[in-house]
């Protein structure tokens, strides 16, 4: 079975936001593999080690997106690439990367594709369902579960809290929810291997593709920061009057009950 | 004049809020507009094309169609395609719903246009249009607009406040036959498990519990307080992670983004994670023992203490409230 896992790197979760020319402050912040593209790593290759096959990591970025696909190797998966668009791109959107990726992915043997159902940067979800529909194939989104048998799919989803069990078949796309499984950490020969395992960089002259064909279909405008909460009132007193209090806050200066 | 589609999501039969709040978006991206609410369900369309009128659509258009039933990607894009191709609008509405995120980004896929996802406020009209919306879990935002193209939007459910129902507003109800085929992913088995109590994504109070609740049991002062308040119960990824509750109530990072008016939280710490869901709430109460918990930081009004001790103190409170 061929896999592919689509990837994106993403700022550390515990990392601080600072802004600087209306944009996000890049310099110096640590980079994780986005938490949900985990998921779909972990995912894939337990599909791999069940079913046989390849599993191929890919992602949209820079240089330093090596880091992330490394780490995914060396977890286990089999091949990387590294679509490069540095220098060709200044402000890509969704549209941008799905496009990029679906014409990669056109010209590849593919039965399953996994990709997180969000990024925790951007916060979209918009590029696996797009991704889908350029291939013209199936797709479920945020799941939870899923068993393949020969060609047949079947699939746990997460709807808003709800399960919904899906039939399907492949060649599918898949977007991964929290509760698919425990991603694994990169064990020390992992890490070891995944130096010698093959990555493939890519630029859009290689997919045949230019800037124009890529031109993002939105434009970001501003980006802020929310403004400082004033800090609350921490109520004073014995439990009966603290809770006195805060309902009447509530109903006259908040009024929300 | 231009024309905006307000796409209702229907759930049983019913339309959920965020129905009404995507007409009051279309009406803000363009005070001018034409806003033609599409309801697309399986059942009762008239009568939900009607709810939509009466929250501010100038007309309806509705597709009955049993494979409406459930949402299913291929069913409901060959619906709104059909729809989309009959009025040729300027403009689409839906929420940022797990069916408007599936849906959504396919459409726009079709239609060869950019799509702004999960904002929560709408800043200048027409082509000027910016949207705002989170980023980051909520540590920043960003604007942006649609270069060409159709202005395409999902909003974040009860951010955008619905117009005020009349059911004295009238306007046309038309209805279009869709051929469905070939869906090519079947819902075999729906297993709900959040069917008792409120919505959290569309609450308009959460009453959230953390690993300071301490067991399965320690929730029922929480679900008692819910009860009073008509609150939705929710929970933080520590407590789920501890099997104190389902991880449908989990909110955060992962699991939901919630913005209530009022947001209870209880025994929980305030990891970041947590934040990211739940610190664009419109007040924030923090009960917690430890005085230095960092939910303090974003709580509007805090109390220290023993939650076992003042949840049930505030629950007889808001009780007496209704006497």
């Amino acid at each position: 079975m061929n896999i592919y896992v689509l990837m994106k790197k993403t700022f550390d979760t515990e990392e601080k936001i600072q802004v600087s020319g209306g944009a996000i402050e890049q310099d110096g912040a640590e980079f994780i593999i986005n938490p949900y593209d985990e998921y779909a790593v972990e995912e894939a290759i337990n599909i791999r080690d069940e079913h046989g096959g390849e599993v191929t990591v890919v992602t949209v970025g820079d240089e330093d997106s090596e880091q992330q696909l490394r780490t995914a190797l060396a977890m286990g998966a089999d091949k990387a690439t590294l679509i490069n668009i540095e220098d060709d791109v200044e402000d890509g959107d969704q549209y941008t990367t799905s496009t990029i990726l679906a014409t990669y992915l056109k010209d590849q043997e593919v039965d399953l594709i996994l990709a997180g159902n969000v990024a925790i940067d951007q916060a979209s979800g918009q590029v696996g369902p797009r991704v889908a529909d350029q291939l013209d194939i199936p797709y479920v989104t945020t799941i939870t579960g899923i068993t393949i048998d020969g060609q047949q799919v079947n699939i746990e989803k997460d709807v808003e809290g709800d399960v919904e069990k899906v039939q399907t078949s492949l060649p599918l796309l898949v977007t991964c929810q929290q509760g698919l499984n425990e991603p694994r950490y990169p064990s020390l020969p992992g890490i070891m291997k995944a130096k010698k395992k093959p990555l493939e960089e890519l630029e859009l002259d290689d997919l045949d593709l230019d800037e124009g064909d890529v031109e993002a279909k939105t434009e970001t405008t501003d980006v802020f920061l929310p403004p400082e909460k004033e800090a609350g009132k921490v109520l004073e007193g014995e439990t009966d009057d603290q809770v006195k209090e805060l309902v009447s806050l509530l109903r006259t200066e908040a009024k929300v009950l | 004049m231009s024309t905006i589609l307000a796409f209702a999501e229907a759930r049983d039969g019913e339309l959920r809020n965020v129905s009404f709040e995507t007409i009051s978006a279309a009406k803000q991206i363009d005070g001018d507009a034409q806003v033609v609410g599409v309801v697309l369900s399986d059942q009762n369309t008239e009568a939900l094309a009607d709810e939509m009128i009466h929250h501010g659509a100038d007309r309806a258009l509705v597709v009955e169609h049993a494979d409406l039933k459930e949402y299913t990607s291929d069913a409901f894009t060959q619906a709104a395609m059909a729809v989309i191709n009959e009025e040729e609008p300027d403009g689409i509405v839906m929420g940022h719903t797990s069916a408007g995120k599936d849906l959504s980004p396919r459409l726009a896929s079709k239609l060869d246009n950019g799509l702004v996802s999960d904002i929560t406020g709408i800043e200048g009209s027409g082509d000027d249009a910016e949207f705002v919306r989170p980023i980051y879990s909520g540590k920043a935002f960003e604007k942006k607009k649609l270069a060409d193209g159709l202005t395409f939007v999902t909003i974040r459910p009860n951010n955008i406040a619905p117009l005020e129902k009349d059911t004295n507003r009238s306007g046309e109800v038309s209805s279009l036959d869709v051929d469905i085929k070939d869906i090519r992913t079947v819902i075999q088995e729906v297993i709900r498990k959040t069917s008792e109590g409120v919505d959290l994504s569309e609450a308009n109070i959460i009453v959230a519990g953390g690993r300071g609740v301490k067991s399965e049991e320690g929730f029922q002062p929480l679900y008692q307080l819910a009860d009073e308040l008509g609150a939705a119960v929710g929970a933080s990824r520590g407590a789920c992670d501890a099997g104190y509750c389902d991880y449908s109530l989990q909110i955060g990072q992962t699991g939901k983004v919630v913005t209530p008016d009022l947001y209870i939280a209880v025994g929980i710490s305030g990891a970041i994670q947590h934040l990211a869901g739940m610190s664009n709430s419109k007040v924030i109460v923090a009960i917690n023992k430890d005085p230095e918990a960092n939910i303090f930081n974003v709580a509007d009004y805090g109390i220290v203490g023993d939650l076992f001790d003042v949840i049930p103190k505030l629950t007889e409170e808001i009780k007496a409230l209704k006497v």
